[in-house]
This record gives C-alpha cells, structure tokens and sequence, in this order.
C-alpha cells in the first residue's frame, strides 16, 4: 500500500521529466507587413542563403512583398540569372556533405515543418535563431538550447554577441554584437516572418479566397434550404 | 422492386427530342434506370441527420477522384534525388503547391478529402449501427460497406505514401515490415510487397500504381454493388420498420417518397453545410492542427534519419491501437503477429455484426438500456482508441494514468463489445416497434 502510494505521488514528477517539453518564445506575427518581410527576405538572402536553399521558391515571387524584379535583381539575387531560378545554393548537396558532415536542410517548408504541440514552427525558429552558446566541445564551437548538438554554427553571432549557458542553464549574453538585443530580436522577428511566408506564399490569398467561398455557401444554403422546405411541404 | 428493368419503355409524343428518347430507351435501359433508382425509387420519409453521410461519402468520392485527376497530371512518382538533393516525388508536390495554377488548393482538397473521407464513413457505419441498418435483409450491404472501408483504408495507406515526406516514408516502413511477423511468410512477403529491402522507388511505384488505378476500380465496383444491394431490399430508417410492409393502391409503400426529387433536393442542403465545414478546413487550417497534413510530412523522406515518434494520420490510430495493445507473445510467435492479427480482426468483425446482433428490433429507440449503455461506451472506447493511437506508447492521462493498460483495456472492451453480443443483445428489454414510421 505505502508502495503505491509513494507510486502514486512520484508518478506527476516522472510524467513531468518525462514530458519536458521546450519552452518556445512566441514569435511576432508580421505577415502582410511588407517591410518587415523584405528586411527578412535581405536577412535569409545574406545569411541563410549561402549554405541553405530554398529551392522550391522562385525569386520571381519575391515581387509578392512589394518588390519590383529590378529590386529583387539588384539586391536580393546573387546567384541565381534569371528571375524565373529558384533559390537554390552554389554548392552542390554532395559537396556540402562531404564540408558539413550532412547537407544543411532545404529552408523552403522549415517553418511548417517545424510546427509541434510546443508551439509554431514560426516560434520554435524564432527561439532558435536567439538561443546558440559558446560550447568548446562543438566542433563548430557553438551549441544551442532548443537543438541540442546542433551541426549549424552561430552564423549571426557577430550582431547578436556571444551568450553562454550560466550555472542555472539560462542562457547570458557575455559580449554584446552589433545590434543591441531588441534590435537582433527585431531581425529575427523579420527572418522568421520571411521564412513563415516563404513556406507557404499563397496562405494569405488563400484565407482571403476562404472568406468569399463561405459567403457564397452561405447564400446557397438559403436558397437549398427554401428548395428542400418547397418541395416537402407536402410530407406529412 | 426498386431495380426492376421492367419499367414500360418511353413513347414518343412525335417531338424530335421524344423521337431521340424512344430510339435511346430501345436500346438502353434509361427511364427504367432512372425510374428505378431515382424517381420511383421509394425511400422512407422520415430520414434524419444520420442519413446524410450516404451521399457525402459520394460527394466525397467524386471529389478525391477530380481533384486526384489533376495531381496526378503534375505529380512525380520518382524516389531519386534532384540537382538539389531532394527527392523528385516531394519536389513535384511542392511544384504543385507553388508553381501549378490552383495547384494548391486541389492538393489541399485532395488532403483534407481523405480525412473527410473517413470522418464521413465513421459516421455513416455509425448510423448502421444505431438503426439497425444491417439486420435481415441488408446483411450484403452491410458486408460490401466493409469492404468498402477496407479498400479505404488500403487507398488511403498508400497515398500517403506519395509527397514521399518522413512520415510517408517512416509510416509505410512501419507497416510493411509489420507483415514481416507473420511466421515463415514473414519476411519474403514484406520483401515482395516492398519490391525492394527498404521501402524506395520501386515501393513507390507500385502504390502509386495501386492508389490511382487498382484500388479505386475495386472501390467502384464494391460502392456500385452496395448501392445496387440497397435499391434491391430499400432502405431502412430510423425507426427500423420496413415500409414495403404497407403499400397503397399502386403498390407504393404508404410511408415512402420518391427519392428524386425528395432526397435530391434535401441532400443537397447537407452537402451545402458540409462544404462550408469542409472549406474551413481547406482555407483556414489546411494541416488540420498537425493531424490532416503531419508536420515531419514537410521534411523530404530520409532513410537514415528515424523520427522519434511515428503516428499514422487519425483515421488509422484507433486500429493502431489495437495493434499496439498486443504484447504478449503467444505459441512461441512474436507479438507484433498477434497485433496485426487484432488489427485486422478488429476490421473483420464489423461484418459479422448482422449475425452477431440477436435483438428482435432495428432501432435504437425500440431497443433497451443494455444496448445504449453499451454502445455509448463503444463509441467513448474507439474515440479514446484512436487518441492513444496518435500518442507515444508511453502516453499518460494527465501526466498520471498510464495510457498503455488503459488502450489494452478498451481493446478488450471493442471485440467484448461484438462477441458477445449475441447474449447481451437477446436479454435486453425492448419496446414495441410502432406499425408504421414516425416523423
């Protein structure tokens, strides 16, 4: 009895270790914000791009976000000759292997992919990306809380500064970078937003689309409704 | 008397378009086919919300067969890897997504059909349950309905397969090698139904195959002969009295209507709200909460890389429970044989369920407090059942009750529920059926 019991007072501790999912941050929601995307779109085509493709994206869809093609040409395309390409990356899968170990993962669905009952997948990037220590056991040098072990080193270090991992296992910024806490967390916010759109650029047609399909249902259903009720007023 | 052909056959009224009906109705059994299956085939007019999900299953159907007509023009079966290191089958679903006009919304039609598939035909089998739909004489109709779902379920199985994503892949490698348990066989069966060690492009292949032309031509046929089986014997009702029983002067059942235009035009208002929650889905949550379209399903397959909990999409987990809850080996045989054996068992036993039911009444509402009692709980079981099937094995209610013992538990409960049936369904009370149906 006094087994069962111990048992039973143990069993929330063990299903809470056992269940110790990731805390996420929430992410800021900055679709249909053209500028916040565009600040993203230059963030991921700067840093991301290099190593990570996008290759079910079309530049050409860039011009979504406000952009005219010569903008997206002058300033976003590196790599790519026409606007028609696809974001993809100079090296080839195998040779990055063969450099990294494995292929960084195409970035095109990643903010869907990542989606999970801890959160977003807009969230879970949005902790990421603000979550990478200095770990000398790294071969990289860098380890991360939501991704533990993690092959990517911290390649926006140099605007977020360098955070290690204090006694209490929280995360602490030793040496600030470039951009001041809000202002990395600002960019992050932009990137993740990017990346949300990126992973599905036609969502926001598509709930507007969503909007006029039920109004029309809706009618419909009044004039189904006044069929059915003028044929059966006869069945008793 | 429904199907009968011997309708008398047009005659003209001299008009050209009469002269063309005359001519056709010589050659083809037209009016008496659309006499026979809709307007003089009678059907009881006190259908209610349950006998919607017929002719959704249809609309349903008619859906996954266009929208999957289109996929198929832009879809890729192929395993093999492109310039960017992504398999070509993945890839040409995302073009779909991105770069076919409309492609993503037949694909989100297509991927949300499947689920409403399911959720529809729950509800349908449903309704045959609660009305007594499968007794004496629509024990056939009953017995092509699980085939029917069977074929489903295998349709449904491999088209999963197809975006070729982690869970496509790890979910199908699960269940192929589960054949692997079966003693002697095992292993050269998973092998041939594979076409390959691991599930790759030639497994691929052959579901495609199988997914866009085998399944479905067996699906047609077997829907054909449970509508032909129901128009032959009529339907039942909510009430589960047999209308032929009181026929008028002209030989019309007294409590029937002409399903066209009656049911035409009051189906249609079903199909009308369906569509709005249908549409719901399809613009405003097209992933369903992570259940229509799994997440890891936006990750290209990787055989090398094992996510860390594989679930089937919801319409299979209670059935995976089932599966799961076997743990014993018995006669020397792997446990995982004597799941698949429950699995299918569990599949199986719905069409024995016209011999098993023993009471003197259809319905529900004739029918005493053994069977409401019992069926209530068979519903909480089967939805808690496939629950448990979407958790990890681990799972526990509240961080507290274990879910394991708990999905052994109502696996007891869902065979106890059909074997032994015979007894509970004869001693229950039971209260007169009324002689004809009420509105």
């Amino acid at each position: 009895m006094k087994k069962l019991l111990a048992a039973l007072l143990f069993a929330p501790a063990l299903a809470l270790a056992a269940g110790a999912a990731i805390h996420l941050d929430k992410a800021p929601n900055v679709q249909g914000d053209n500028a916040a995307l565009q600040s993203g779109a230059r963030t991921f085509v700067n840093y991301c791009l290099n190593c990570h493709g996008a290759s079910f994206a079309r530049y050409s869809r860039l011009t979504e976000l406000g952009l005219t093609e010569q903008q997206v040409r002058d300033n976003l395309m590196f790599t790519a000759e026409k606007i028609g390409e696809t974001m993809r990356v100079a090296a080839r899968p195998e040779e990055q292997k063969k450099w990294f170990g494995a292929a960084p993962p195409d970035l095109t669905l990643i903010a869907r992919a990542r989606s999970s009952a801890d959160g977003s997948g807009a969230d879970w990037l949005y902790t990421y990306l603000r979550s990478f220590y200095v770990d000398e056991k790294r071969p990289t040098g860098w380890n991360n809380v939501v991704f533990e072990n993690v092959g990517m080193p911290h390649v926006l270090g140099q605007l977020q500064g360098v955070q290690v991992l204090n006694k209490d296992h929280k995360l602490e910024l030793l040496a600030p970078g470039s951009l001041s806490a809000a202002d990395y967390d600002k960019l992050i916010g932009d990137l993740v937003g990017f990346m949300v759109w990126l992973a599905e650029p036609h969502a926001g047609f598509r709930k507007n689309l969503g909007f006029g399909v039920l109004a029309f249902l809706v009618v419909f259903f009044g004039f189904a409704y006044a069929l059915k009720k003028a044929y059966w007023k006869d069945v008793k | 008397m429904a199907s009968n052909t011997n309708f008398e056959k047009y005659k003209s009224d001299g008009s050209l378009q009469g002269n063309l009906l005359e001519w056709f109705d010589a050659r083809f059994p037209a009016t008496s086919m659309w006499r026979g299956h809709l307007s003089e085939y009678y059907a009881p007019k006190n259908f209610n919300f349950w006998y919607f999900f017929g002719s959704l299953a249809m609309l349903v159907l008619v859906i996954q067969i266009v929208t999957g007509i289109f996929l198929v023009m832009h879809y890729k079966p192929d395993a093999s890897l492109n310039e960017n290191g992504i398999p070509v089958a993945f890839a040409s679903v995302e073009y779909i997504m991105r770069d076919v006009n409309w492609g993503w919304l037949i694909r989100y039609m297509h991927s949300t059909g499947a689920s409403a598939f399911f959720v529809v035909v729950y509800l349908h089998m449903f309704r045959g349950m609660l009305y007594g739909s499968y007794r004496q004489p629509r024990e056939l109709i009953w017995v092509f309905g699980t085939l029917i779902f069977l074929c489903l379920m295998a349709e449904a199985f491999m088209g999963y397969l197809l975006p070729w994503g982690q869970m496509s892949f790890w979910g199908a490698q699960v269940i192929v090698n589960l054949f692997s348990a079966i003693p002697l066989i095992g292993e050269p069966l998973s092998l041939w139904i594979r076409g390959d060690f691991v599930v790759g492009d030639a497994t691929l292949n052959r579901f495609f195959s199988f997914h866009v032309i085998a399944v479905p031509l067996v699906l047609l046929g077997l829907i054909a002969a449970h509508i032909l089986a129901l128009h032959e014997v009529g339907s039942n009702n909510p009430d589960g009295v047999e209308i032929k029983k009181r026929k008028d002067v002209h030989g019309n059942p007294l409590d029937g209507i002409p399903f066209h235009p009656y049911y035409t035009v009051k189906d249609i208002v079903g199909v009308v709200v369906f569509l709005m929650v249908f549409s719901i889905i399809v613009f405003f949550a097209p992933e369903g909460g992570g259940y229509f379209l799994e997440y890891n399903n936006f990750l290209p397959a990787d055989p090398l890389k094992t996510p860390a909990h594989i679930a089937p999409v919801w319409y299979f987990t209670p059935y995976y429970s089932l599966l799961r809850a076997m743990v014993w080996p018995l006669f020397g045989i792997d446990a995982k044989f004597w799941g698949v054996v429950l699995m299918g068992a569990g599949v199986v036993i719905l069409a024995f369920l016209p011999w098993l039911d023993r009471s003197p009444v259809k319905s529900i509402r004739y029918r005493g407090p053994i069977f409401k009692t019992l069926l209530t709980l068979f519903v909480i079981s089967f939805v808690l059942l496939g629950f448990l099937g979407t958790k990890p094995p681990s799972y526990a209610f509240f961080g507290v009750i274990p879910g394991a013992p708990v999905a052994q538990f109502l696996t007891a409960y869902y065979f106890l529920f059909f074997l032994t049936m015979p007894w509970w369904s004869k001693i229950d009370k039971y209260k007169p059926e009324p002689d004809r149906v009420t509105m």
